[in-house]
């Protein structure tokens, strides 16, 4: 026994010997005599990391080729990154330069972790003119200087199946549609086209398992009915009246038979852009990324509008259709090559980066000067820019945004899936799933 | 002992009930892999409509599967390897040398299997940053990290069950080696070892399945280079596209080298843990 | 510290050995009693001699076993040494972080510098243990929900690998294929089968909603498994189906140590099989058992990946265990204060527990014997 284990551990080492080797070929190849290469953490944008790597890759050895400084890129998945960041803040150990959800912006802010953007550091970004305004106020608390700057811009808009509108003779979607236009339509799309007596299409899919998604949507629909999640002093109201109108309105697409009931299983918009494609359903609100993945399907008889609004807008309402989604961007405060990491992070904010890079992941640029490019010019990202850049809102920029999203997400999701098992969810119901979330956030806070 | 014929009857039921238990899970796995992705997410049937083999070769380019498999493979190895050592010497120490502290030490590794296995996730990390600026031995991001992370894992219940082993063998065998002239240690490697072989294989398995599964800690211990299967499979499923059936076809493809282990370790898993646990 | 001893102490070798001391004092009243070692030294190893012919070795040289200089002194610690470190770095440095967390305000906002982290003493336990905050209530139904999770798929667990371990603990012909095959849900990492699971419990195209609507018709529309309290139903499924292997495999090797004779005197006497099964191997069987049960639980208590591979960071309610609840509270809330004060509570929760289930099932064999 004694001469197997031997061998096993002789094996292990040489294996690992000479795989750590591998390992670190990597990072020793590209590295420039004259310093480490900057660390780059990339968000998964494109449907694989490989996709990723793909894109990003040469527009960072451009980089290089400007400023000489080499980068090492690494794509993170989404399910590991936010711990990674924790790990990385905590620690001190991290990258150079990081992409982050924007809705995290004012939580990672607080921590310290990020490095200003003011004075010599916003110089050497070329300044915060240059970006859209609505995608600059999700970078940050308000009255504070924000850590991070935008890098991707998303909005949600209304996708819709043309052929199903032109099949079923309803008018397919305009610009300005009221939420009542919206729900009609549903309605009238809801059918049983082979006659078997089931209903096999609908109207509308959801994301309903989604936390973060029900918690946007809490949010836009709050707005029309000016809701505020916060109050002006900060405290948390997640069961104002406007909030538990909203959720309600919400939940009652799901109650009322226009949804599809699977739906509220779906965590991810893959499964509801595959509904839309395959004919399952008619419309789905979902974010400019969904472009990408409805190309994979191969699917494009599609047209997006813009989010249905509540019309007459109650007392306070915003025309609101969409949280100011999207990718920011920060640089790591333990950084010891703060200067270089601030270079990309004005190369990746440059018009010519943005052109590029929007329209590889099918986002909207953050930057105005790049709109000017013809590649935006057609009409659905034309639907996007309009929504982005007129009718946004960021979400609430507190430290516990990340919280929120959870607790008011969550109440939603479970309401949700009530409406789709059959229970009756009322609006009492809906109020008293609100005030457990508000008394959780208090009770934390 | 013969069997009656009720028992036969009862096997065959038993038998058919647990085997359609393990398989219907295996199975969806299995015929996902091998039907087109519209199929995958479209209306479910038993049989597949269509078969084919193209998630089999787009898989290798939708991720870096090879590279992980290679990782996922050198890291459980290594791991597992590395823990049996180190749970032999110390279930060794406990089964037949008296020490003081002998219990609390057997208490205080089973107590670590008592706290909430996320929450180390964090500390964790403190740690091994720690350790990475004061002494200088890269821990994040590299292999190293990720082994000394999975061997200590499966250390408790490999120390537990070998102390088991290790107790219940006969103490004359060592005895014999000790006249001959040898150390306690001589007498480990000359009599206990090759006798308690197979439970040391059982242990090896366990230690390994660990390692070989783990996700959370190598989300966050990994980088590019080191990520493991677990982790990285996970790629084939993001947030705006999910390729199923390459999923599915990358985990039986992955599933073989192991299944070929067990496969060749089997007899010795049943000896060995009979050796050890009750004999 | 045992050099000049003449008769060492009783070897302490933890629970586990003791189960081990039990079987073999249960051997010895079949194997045969000419041992002299068991009624020489009744607290040590040594009188499982009962199986070992003793002409391996004289009884009289017994006296000098492992006791000599050179096998005393420094070397178990030596031994232990690098286990010791290893759990040091890796699990209890951590874990008492984890107490030190459970006492201070970690947040977003002292995450950088966790150092200097406030002390706010027991507020964070206070927070979660109040049964009339709704954190909790939260706290407290998800305790109940992962006992009852835990005492669910334990049982099952245990009753299909008992099962399935008696059922291939004899010859027969295929044995071999259906021991390896009971093995591969190991093979396939934990996220793949969870994901095999989800085809099989999803609404719309699920194949348990195709059995039950399409092909038995037994339900009119397709029910909801992963929402609502399915759900439950959807983690205990795929919980036992995880962990029943590895039950199978303990058992299995537990059983086949039981000599047949034992077996073939009971035939003799008429007993039925399921008596035999009854008063012959559950009892000779019990120390693994002790053991395997004993971890089973603690794992399970600690169960996070299945709900969290099914249903994300956040799992409907009636399937949020205590792992997945402390996740939320320190990663995606923040609060890591909090999240580890739940811990440490469970932990001391279970430590207690698991003391009383050492000492209840896995120290009787000593005093049995004395």
């Amino acid at each position: 026994m004694r001469h197997p284990i031997t061998a096993a551990i002789a094996v292990a080492v040489v294996l690992c010997g000479g795989l750590a080797a591998c390992g670190s070929d990597d990072s020793q190849d590209s590295a420039e005599p004259n310093g480490e290469p900057l660390v780059y953490w990339a968000t998964n944008m494109a449907p694989t990391i490989e996709d990723d790597e793909a894109v990003l890759t040469p527009e960072l050895a451009k980089f290089t080729e400007q400023t000489g400084i080499e980068v090492e890129l690494e794509v993170v998945p989404w399910d590991a990154l936010y711990n990674r960041i924790l790990t990385a803040v905590s620690s001190g150990e991290g990258p150079d330069v990081l992409n982050i959800g924007n809705t995290w912006s004012a939580s990672l802010q607080a921590t310290g972790g990020f490095v200003p953007f003011e004075g010599d550091a916003l110089e050497v970004i070329g300044g915060d003119d240059k970006f859209v305004a609505t995608a600059l106020a999700a970078s940050g608390a308000e009255g504070q200087t924000p850590t991070a700057v935008p890098l991707y811009g998303q909005s949600y808009g209304l996708f819709y199946n043309k052929q199903m509108f032109a099949d079923a003779g309803v008018p397919e979607p305009t610009d300005g549609w009221t939420w009542e236009q919206f729900t009609d339509a549903a309605a009238a799309l809801t059918q049983d086209t082979d006659g078997d007596g089931q209903t096999d299409q609908y109207g509308f899919a959801m994301t309903g398992a989604s936390v973060a998604n029900n918690s946007h949507a809490a949010f836009i629909l709050g707005r029309q009915e000016g809701a505020s999640l916060f109050a002006e002093d900060g405290t948390p109201q997640f069961d104002s009246d406007a909030t538990v109108s909203a959720v309600t309105r919400w939940v009652d697409l799901m109650s009322s038979g226009v949804t599809l009931p699977g739906s509220a299983e779906y965590t991810g918009d893959a499964e509801a852009d595959n509904d839309l494609a395959t004919g399952k359903v008619a419309m789905v609100i979902q974010q400019s990324g969904s472009r990408n993945a409805l190309a994979a399907l191969g699917f494009d008889d599609y047209g997006v509008s813009q989010v249905p609004v509540l019309d007459p807008l109650p007392e306070g309402g915003q025309a609101t259709q969409t949280m100011v989604a999207g990718i920011n961007i920060s640089v790591f405060a333990d950084s010891d090559q703060q200067e270089d990491a601030l270079q990309l992070v004005n190369f990746l904010t440059s018009t010519e980066e943005q052109v590029i890079l929007n329209a590889a992941y099918t986002t909207l640029p953050v930057v105005t000067a790049a709109y000017e490019d013809p590649t935006f010019n057609d009409d659905v990202s034309e639907t996007f820019a309009t929504i982005l850049n007129d009718h946004a809102e960021p979400m609430p920029q507190v430290p516990e945004e990340g919280q929120m999203e959870t607790l008011v997400g969550g109440a939603v999701k479970e309401l949700v899936a009530q409406a789709a098992t059959g229970a009756t969810v009322t609006e009492d119901d809906v109020r008293s799933a609100l005030a457990n979330a508000n008394e959780q956030m208090q009770a934390a806070g | 002992m013969r069997e009656t014929t009720g028992f036969k009857v009862f096997r065959v039921v038993g038998l058919t009930f647990i085997t359609l238990l393990t398989a219907i899970p295996l199975y969806i796995i299995l015929s996902s892999s091998v039907k087109p992705l519209v199929d995958v997410r479209g209306e479910f049937s038993w049989i597949p409509t269509r078969v084919t083999l193209s998630a089999y070769s787009e898989m290798w380019s939708t991720i870096p599967l090879a590279r992980y498999l290679a990782n996922s493979l050198l890291v459980s190895v290594v791991a597992t390897v590395l823990s049996l050592v180190v749970a032999t010497f110390a279930a060794y120490a406990v089964a037949r040398l008296p020490f003081r502290g002998s219990r609390a030490f057997s208490m205080l590794v089973l107590s670590t299997q008592m706290f909430p296995g996320i929450l180390f996730l964090l500390p964790l990390f403190l740690v091994f940053v720690q350790i990475q600026t004061r002494l200088g031995l890269q821990l994040t991001g590299t292999y190293t990290g990720l082994i000394v992370t999975y061997l200590t894992f499966a250390l408790p219940f490999s120390i537990w069950m070998l102390v088991g082993y290790f107790a219940a063998l006969p103490r004359e065998l060592e005895e014999a080696a000790l006249i001959d002239g040898n150390g306690p240690i001589g007498a480990l490697f000359r009599v206990v070892l090759p006798v308690a072989r197979p439970g040391i294989v059982a242990v090896g398995v366990f230690a390994f399945v660990t390692a070989w599964g783990e996700v959370l800690f190598a989300s966050v211990l990994t980088d590019r280079g080191t990520r493991t299967l677990a982790v990285g499979l996970q790629a084939y499923a993001s947030q705006s596209s999910v390729l199923w059936n390459q999923l599915m076809a990358a985990s039986v493809v992955v599933s073989i080298p192991v299944l070929v282990g067990f496969l060749f370790l089997q007899r010795y898993l049943v000896a060995g843990l009979s050796s050890g646990a009750v004999k | 510290m045992a050099i000049t001893t003449s008769s060492p102490p009783p070897v302490d070798p933890g629970p586990v050995t003791s189960g081990a001391i039990e079987a073999s004092a249960g051997n010895e009243s079949r194997a045969g009693s000419e041992s002299p070692a068991g009624s020489e030294s009744p607290g040590g190893s040594e009188s499982r001699a009962g199986i070992v012919p003793s002409q391996v070795v004289p009884p009289g040289r017994r006296g000098r076993r492992l006791r000599g200089p050179r096998s005393t002194g420094l070397l178990p610690y030596l031994l232990i040494a690098p286990a010791l470190v290893l759990e040091l770095v890796v699990h209890i440095v951590p874990m008492i972080l984890g107490v030190w967390i459970s006492f201070v305000s970690l947040t977003q906002l002292t995450l950088r510098r966790w150092t200097e982290a406030p002390f706010i003493g027991f507020d964070n336990y206070r927070n979660g243990l109040n049964p009339s905050s709704a954190i909790g209530q939260d706290f407290f139904s998800s305790l109940l929900r992962t006992s009852v999770y835990t005492v669910i798929v334990v049982s099952l667990a245990w009753a299909i690998g008992m099962l399935a371990a008696v059922l291939l603990n004899r010859s027969f012909h295929g044995r071999a294929f259906f021991r390896t095959f009971f093995l591969v849900p190991f093979a396939l990492p934990a996220f793949v089968t969870t994901i095999g699971w989800s085809f099989i419990f999803n609404q719309q195209e699920g194949a348990l909603n195709h059995v039950l609507v399409e092909n038995l018709g037994v339900l009119d529309s397709n029910p909801f498994w992963l929402l609502g309290d399915n759900s439950f139903v959807v983690i205990v499924v795929v919980g036992t189906w995880r962990l029943w292997p590895f039950a199978f495999l303990m058992l299995l090797a537990a059983l086949q140590s039981v000599p047949d004779d034992v077996y073939e005197a009971a035939a003799l006497d008429g007993a039925t099989m399921w008596r035999q099964f009854r008063t012959i191997t559950l009892p000779l069987i019990r120390p693994t058992n002790s053991v395997v049960i004993l971890v089973m639980g603690l794992w399970t208590f600690n169960e996070f990946t299945v709900p969290y591979i099914l249903f994300g960071a956040q799992p409907p309610e009636q399937a949020l265990l205590l792992s997945n609840l402390i996740y939320s509270n320190s990663f995606v809330n923040f609060n890591f204060g909090l999240g580890a004060a739940m811990s440490v509570l469970l932990l001391l929760a279970l430590l207690a527990a698991s003391l009383v289930y050492v000492r209840l099932f896995l120290n009787r064999g000593e005093d049995s014997r004395a």
